[in-house]
């Protein structure tokens, strides 16, 4: 690991800070205090994290359903995320749009998403704006395994790399599309070798190893920098829980209580802590006061979010147009 | 004043809007150097390079979600899709996205991009290329809907519509493309959520949109003949909808026909019907009369397609059996 302890240590406390908040998610949704639908990402922190770790404040993202550690590890601070949870007026979308839409506009967050396959096209379009409007901007576009079978996912591919867009396709394979595994979804291995088709670089990475996904994604940003247009980068991974809280069994339906076990031995963050301490990046000590100052302020998150009002009723009305 | 046409006066909006704002860029197929299905773009990559006006790949989700994202982020993005059939392909970008993402995220963020496309049936393209379902686009909250009726309104609408900080659904009418009318050499804009009344009369109001405007007018040219005074309102946009003027007019004259070419069932000829049902019931001297397409998908055969038109002559008998009420 050639990166300054710095920027391990960042790695350290961005994926700290969403598995934190997601197992906080966790507690909150069972005694229903969250409401609606949580599709957490416990498991999956080192993709966001190594990606948004290669991006400037400047640069965009695209997000999905699954969006906390996105906009975690992008900049969104944690009061007003909770808040949006919550569905307070002091969240992040006035609680007018919940998890699967949190959006910030100053750190680039060009919102969660709803739609499995929605953000390819808008990602793309922000990498056109980047071009047309002469920055040096980049996008990145968070994506599932199973999105990449949506008709939005071939067509933005084409249209970024015959315009040579300064886009990053992040495919986040758990290898579940909900319940449904990526073999019955399609015939193809890795979904990075769809990046052919397009004529563009398709690389697929350990999507558990921070370190791995952050070279990759720095290596795209570049290219996407200079003008050369987009990459694929397919990380392999996998979700820990069901595809949202209160699917049966933590999705004990379709997959065995091994595999989950397997993928958790494998625990990306686990992984970079036992490397950051061997190779003496980071003491145990550092490690600990990163852990215990997050819980404070996902601590201090969950009394914002609750000592909030909730949004008028006048509010439902508000925003519709400009 | 010189008169151009309704396809030269889209043409002249879209030029001055790109050369004052240099973020106006226009994404759509066949748009460069072909000019565009209807020649709606025509001279206008030559004259602002392939990086502004670009032909696209027959992606619809692919560009018109591009130009969410572009507008998102700072640019003023005009798609064009070739037929009103073909957005059924990116509803999607349309519906989901660009008409949420303000409301979703709270009032951040915006989306100023047009979506220009058109309607009608009358040309022989059937059941894929002749529908006129711009209704669907006003049921949807978070969407401004245009339906301009002729040169003048072309151009000033579509110059509102790109200044405008919301996502547009711009719809133009094939069989009004090639008519001329008087539109000043100036740039000017129209409004949004303001009805013109085209035309003042006492005894019986007529709402309509796009060619139906012109078709109106002309009924209640021959009308007047026989001593019925006839008011006609052209809405010029759906949403927002200008219902004080209409209401006012259908208190004063008792009477109200509705046409839009539009299917009869859940169209917009129903959504005006309603209003008046709900809001000025106690004024109505008639049934109210819906001109409307029949619920049939648009036929082939020259004399299905003919009778599944209608214009004038329809307009005329909804006149005779409203004004039959004392």
């Amino acid at each position: 690991m050639r990166l300054t302890k710095e920027k391990l240590s960042s790695f350290y406390q961005t994926m700290q800070t969403i598995r934190l908040f997601e197992e906080r998610i966790v507690d909150l949704y069972a005694r229903g205090q969250v409401p609606g639908l949580a599709h957490l990402y416990i498991g999956e922190e080192a993709v966001a994290t190594g990606v948004c770790g290669a991006l400037n404040k400047a640069d965009y993202i695209t997000s999905t359903h699954r969006g906390h550690g996105h906009v975690i590890a992008k900049g969104a601070a944690l009061n007003p995320m909770m808040a949006e949870l919550f569905g307070k007026v002091t969240g992040y979308c006035k609680g007018k749009g919940g998890s699967m839409h949190i959006a910030d506009m100053d750190e680039g967050i060009l919102g969660a998403n709803g739609i499995a396959g929605g953000g390819l096209p808008i990602a793309i379009g922000a990498g056109w704006s980047a071009k047309w409007r002469k920055t040096t901007q980049v996008t990145a576009c968070f994506f599932g395994d199973d999105a990449s079978s949506n008709g939005t996912f071939h067509e933005s591919l084409n249209l970024a790399s015959l315009h040579k867009l300064p886009v990053l396709f992040i495919c986040e394979n758990n290898g579940y599309g909900i319940s449904v595994s990526q073999a019955k979804c399609t015939p193809i291995k890795d979904i990075a070798s769809r990046a052919v088709a397009y004529d563009m670089p398709g690389v697929v990475v350990d999507g558990n190893n921070v370190v791995e996904v952050y070279k990759a994604a720095e290596k795209a940003v570049k290219r996407a920098r200079a003008g050369e247009g987009p990459t694929v980068i397919e990380c392999k991974t996998y979700r820990w829980r069901g595809h949202h809280e209160g699917d049966p069994n933590q999705g004990g339906r379709y997959r065995t209580k091994e595999e989950i076990q397997e993928w958790k031995e494998k625990c990306p963050i686990l992984q970079f802590e036992k490397a950051l301490l061997k190779e003496k990046k980071a003491t145990k000590t550092q490690l600990d006061e990163i852990t215990r100052a997050t819980e404070e302020a996902i601590d201090e998150a969950v009394l914002f979010a609750k000592e909030s009002d909730y949004p008028s009723i006048e509010e439902m009305y508000k925003d519709v147009l400009v | 004043m010189r008169e151009i046409t309704y396809c030269d006066a889209l043409n002249e909006a879209l030029r001055e809007c790109m050369t004052e704002d240099e973020n106006v860029v226009l994404l759509g197929e066949d748009i460069g150097s072909y000019g565009g299905i209807f020649q709606v773009t025509k001279g206008l990559q030559d004259e602002f390079g392939a990086e502004r006006i670009v032909d696209v790949p027959i992606a619809e989700a692919g560009f018109v979600g591009a130009a969410v994202g572009a507008a998102l982020t700072g640019m003023r993005p005009v798609v064009e899709i070739m037929f009103i059939d073909f957005t059924t392909v990116c509803m999607d970008m349309i519906i989901n996205q660009a008409a949420k993402m303000r409301y979703m995220f709270g009032g951040k963020g915006s989306v100023p991009m047009v979506l220009r496309t058109n309607i009608g049936a009358g040309r022989g393209t059937a059941a894929q290329h002749s529908q006129s379902f711009h209704s669907i686009f006003a049921h949807i909250p978070g969407l401004v809907v245009v339906a301009p009726s002729g040169p003048y309104e072309a151009k000033g609408l579509l110059a509102e519509a790109i200044k405008n900080d919301n996502p547009v659904i711009f719809v133009e009418h094939k069989r009004l493309y090639m008519t001329k009318g008087e539109v000043p050499e100036e740039s000017y804009r129209i409004p949004f959520g303001k009805a013109e009344i085209k035309r003042a009369g006492e005894d019986i109001t007529i709402v309509a949109t796009h060619a139906l405007v012109g078709a109106s007018l002309e009924a209640a040219e021959i009308a007047a003949k026989d001593g019925i005074s006839v008011e006609v309102i052209d809405p010029r946009t759906l949403a927002p909808l200008d219902k004080d003027t209409i209401l006012t007019s259908v208190k004063k004259t008792g009477r109200l026909i509705v046409a839009d070419e539009g299917h009869k069932t859940c169209g917009f000829a129903s959504e005006i019907t309603a209003i008046a049902a709900e809001e000025a019931i106690e004024y109505l001297k008639a049934p109210v009369i819906r001109n409307a397409s029949p619920d049939v998908p648009v036929p082939f055969s020259p004399p299905l397609e003919k009778a599944f038109m209608f214009g004038k002559d329809e307009i005329l008998e909804s006149i005779k059996k409203v004004i039959a009420y004392a």
